[in-house]
């Protein structure tokens, strides 16, 4: 599709790279703005960086987030990772079905899930706070795990258990050396859409969280609502250096084992 | 290894009643209910009855008299009038569906030639550029809303821009042009995702034949690539139309408290001024409903039943 050295999709390509990087860039140039104002420039500076330090709220909201998120993805993977086992091994109706469930929250706008988990928690007249935030998250990061783990169980050859026990193994041993050995990458990938997610969640989070149970989506959301906060564009930039790193990490570490398996 | 193994499942499947079903249900009922108040014998008062009844009560046994003494009560009742009533909010839905659509629209555009070049590229370079492309998706949602609230305002950069070339300062946020923006920026990249996976799986040769037998280039996208990358077109119309129709940050933070849109109103019912968790859920049914009915049209179209599946 060339239409002489640039072509129409290399174009839309570059002015679409422009138009997702554009704002990212302003939030960074404006990070290091000295004034408080966001469009005029007054000097270099720091400020906001060490403002953000020692910023308690921020910092608490943080360590909220990564608590919620790592918890959550943790009993998400347990939970997952034995409901896709046990569903593999289900009747394809009852399969469909149970699926189609689990679906259900990915399916649906999140409003709807959050305001939904909301009515429960009101319902049984539980406090808002760790707890629910943290249950709420279990709930759209189970289906991620899932989701995950169960191509891997279609993939994985079922002649591999038999003949584990016909060399002697129990259920509990073919479970351990044969099954989890296969399904690991599915588990791994599982725990690291949730806890992904759990980190970025803010609909759910704000249907179900309490005063002392904060993540780092409220904070930022209620710190928007007033319009002075150069604090975030500091924050923003943090957030944007680090995802760069990591998914530049795993890309390296893909290329690198693309590479190697090429050379074989 | 086959029967025994269903029991692993089971922790889930009752977590999945509690937690999946059952708020469902919840919705469904608070939908469909509505508290009212109930006299001693039983019967429904008005609101108006039961304010005469308390102002009665309190210039007859004084203020500080204790109002439970008029037994008065709270029934629950079955009631489609919340159902009905949201077709008063008919034109915020409409609304945000047309703007959605916009939405989808755009990004559908945007996306296409971004996925089909990236798809092209030699393999490093794909992952890379792949890369790039999902960055600002890792990127917290309500940042990357925030950022162009800096860039559209009155004195924002654009603005300034436009000021340099001697062209007066345009009202961009706050209105609807924006919203639709904040839609398209948020969910380009769970446009060009899906695109992108199934674009890498249609050969170059084939492309490469037809142009052999005569095509040009419409035609290659019209008969062959288009045709072939349909799932990834309904998976990603799936994964924008979804959340933007039922956004209500990006109309509040871009859109100003003018531009509602049915998520707005939801989140009014449950957390804001307007307090009515039973029109709360209606509308979050009906959302619902509306969104499953768009799904399996979608599904239906889409008949090769290809699951596009992300990373």
């Amino acid at each position: 599709m060339k239409i002489g050295k640039l072509s129409f999709s290399k174009l839309c390509t570059v002015l679409v790279f422009v138009f997702l990087y554009a704002p990212i860039f302003v939030l960074i140039a404006n990070s290091f703005n000295a004034s408080k104002s966001r469009a005029i420039w007054t000097g270099f500076t720091f400020e906001w960086y060490e403002k953000l330090f020692h910023n308690e709220i921020i910092l608490t909201s943080l360590m909220n987030s990564l608590i919620v998120a790592l918890v959550a993805a943790v009993v998400a993977t347990i939970l997952g990772t034995a409901a896709a086992i046990g569903i593999h091994n289900m009747n394809s109706v009852l399969r469909r079905f149970i699926m189609s469930v689990t679906n259900l929250p990915n399916i649906n706008p999140e409003i709807v899930t959050g305001v939904s988990l909301m009515l429960l928690f009101v319902g049984v007249n539980m406090e808002f706070g760790f707890t629910t935030l943290i249950l709420s998250h279990i709930v759209f990061c189970v289906p991620y795990v899932i989701l995950n783990v169960m191509p891997k169980l279609r993939q994985m050859n079922t002649s591999l258990c038999e003949a584990a026990m016909d060399l002697g193994c129990n259920h509990w041993q073919v479970f351990r050396k044969v099954i989890i050995p296969e399904i690991t990458p599915g588990i791994i990938t599982g725990f690291l859409m949730a806890f992904t997610y759990s980190i970025d969640d803010f609909v759910i989070s704000y249907f179900t969280y309490g005063a002392k149970a904060q993540t780092l989506s409220i904070t930022i959301f209620s710190m928007t609502r007033r319009k002075v906060s150069p604090e975030v564009n500091a924050l923003s930039t943090i957030i944007f250096v680090v995802v760069l790193a990591v998914l530049l990490i795993v890309n390296i570490i893909d290329i690198k084992k693309h590479k190697k398996e090429a050379r074989r | 290894m086959n029967k025994k193994a269903k029991i692993a499942a089971f922790p889930y499947l009752i977590w999945m009643a509690v937690f999946i079903i059952v708020p469902l249900a919840l919705i469904v009922v608070f939908a469909f209910t509505t508290t009212v108040t109930v006299d001693r014998d039983g019967n429904v008062l008005t609101p108006e009855e039961v304010a005469e009844a308390e102002a009665a009560f309190w210039e007859e046994n004084g203020e500080d008299a204790d109002i439970a003494e008029l037994g008065f009560g709270e029934k629950t009742v079955f009631t489609i009038q919340n159902i009905l009533d949201v077709s008063k909010y008919m034109n915020t839905l409409l609304n945000s569906i047309w703007l959605a659509l916009i939405a989808t629209v755009i990004c559908l555009l945007l996306a296409y030639p971004v996925a089909y070049f990236i798809s092209r590229l030699h393999f490093t370079k794909q992952k890379v550029m792949l890369m790039l492309a999902i960055l600002p998706m890792w990127m917290n949602f309500l940042l990357r809303t925030y950022a162009w609230m800096t860039i559209l305002e009155r004195n924002g950069l654009l603005n300034q821009l436009f000021s340099l070339v001697g062209l007066g300062p345009f009202q961009m946020i706050n209105t609807q042009g924006a919203v639709v923006l904040g839609m398209v920026y948020n969910y380009l990249p769970f446009m060009i995702l899906p695109l992108y996976s199934v674009m890498t799986k249609i050969d170059s040769r084939t492309i490469e034949a037809a142009q052999d037998l005569g095509a040009n280039n419409i035609r290659v996208v019209g008969r062959v690539i288009l045709p072939l990358s349909m799932p990834g077109i309904a998976s990603g119309i799936t994964m924008v139309f979804v959340p933007a129709v039922s956004t209500f940050i990006i109309s509040r933070m871009l859109g100003g408290g003018t531009n509602m849109l049915i998520g707005d109103l939801i989140d009014l019912q449950f957390l804001g001024n307007a307090y009515n968790p039973n029109l709360g859920a209606a509308m979050s049914l009906v959302l619902m409903v509306f969104i499953l009915l768009c799904m399996s049209i979608t599904n239906s179209i889409d008949d090769q039943g290809t699951e596009v599946s992300m990373i």
